[in-house]
């Protein structure tokens, strides 16, 4: 018991490296695909949007929906097989792994998209809804983990 | 060949997520943490998506008027900020406070292979199925 709390006293303390370049590089690839999705396809990279058509009721245009999320997802899997290294650490519960996956599914449902739709593929078109959209989950997020880090877990 | 091209794009995305750090939730929840352990690195993810998106956007409505490989473009052309999009916009900055994880990160972070990452990926799809089925049974009551 003592093992196990001296382990989530650990994690929740994880700190993790400041990496501007990773950062800024994997960010500029991220674009590049927002991009070329929409020029070669016409669509919006927002995995929210891009998700919901696989989940049933599939929507007619499944096709495309799954090439490009099989493709996300294999290309980290090369990656690491080639190789890369990934850091990955969940400083969560799985309890709260669980809940904070639902409340995301549910919200994103009826705020039509999520940081890849709103915050890159709409704020660049300058959409006010999504504009509005990306300074309401962001700020709800730094809400949540100032009132979960240091008002309850403080 | 449509569905490959797609495939590749999809590719470049994952490794953009993998290498920026978005797919790590404890980096996420750090960015979140101004009072505590704050990695300020998501700035630089948002600012250089942002910013290539914005400029490639740009080119790519300017110089062509239908995508290459299909009809039209899919844009959303609705303008109305209304109670649905800032409720459901909260509600999930709250739920990606709780799990460090937004379905762009953790789609990606699948290939990695964590449990974790199968667990929340099963709890996202849950919350849409029920969102959306309780969605259309109100408007199917309303109607």
């Amino acid at each position: 018991m003592k093992l196990v709390q001296n382990y989530y006293r650990c994690i929740l303390d994880y700190s993790t490296e400041f990496t501007p370049w990773a950062s800024l590089g994997g960010g500029i690839l991220i674009g590049i695909s927002a991009v070329l999705l929409m020029a070669v396809r016409g669509r919006i990279a927002g995995m929210t949007g891009i998700l919901s058509g696989l989940i049933p009721p599939m929507s007619s245009d499944w096709s495309w929906r799954a090439a490009f999320l099989i493709g996300a997802i294999i290309a980290p899997m090369g990656y690491i097989l080639a190789g890369g290294v990934v850091p990955f650490a969940v400083p969560v519960s799985t309890t709260a792994l669980t809940i904070g996956g639902f409340i995301v599914g549910v919200g994103v449902y009826y705020g039509s998209g999520c940081t890849s739709g709103h915050g890159v593929c709409g704020m660049a078109r300058l959409s006010p809804r999504s504009i509005a959209a990306t300074v309401v989950f962001m700020i709800a997020c730094f809400i949540t983990v100032f009132v979960i880090r240091h008002v309850l877990g403080g | 060949m449509k569905l490959f091209i797609t495939l590749l794009i999809g590719m470049i995305f994952g490794l953009g997520i993998a290498i920026s750090g978005m797919a790590n939730p404890a980096k996420v929840l750090n960015f979140f943490d101004l009072a505590g352990t704050w990695d300020p690195s998501l700035i630089f993810v948002m600012g250089g998506a942002l910013i290539t998106t914005a400029i490639g956007y740009q080119i790519v409505f300017k110089t062509r008027t239908s995508p290459l490989l299909d009809v039209a473009y899919m844009v959303p052309s609705s303008k109305d900020i209304d109670a649905r999009l800032v409720i459901g916009s909260a509600t999930f900055g709250v739920g990606w406070g709780i799990a460090g994880f937004c379905p762009g990160g953790a789609i990606p972070a699948l290939g990695l292979g964590y449990s974790e990452t199968f667990m929340f990926m099963l709890a996202l799809i849950a919350g849409i199925f029920v969102a959306r089925l309780l969605n259309t049974k109100i408007t199917a009551q309303t109607a």
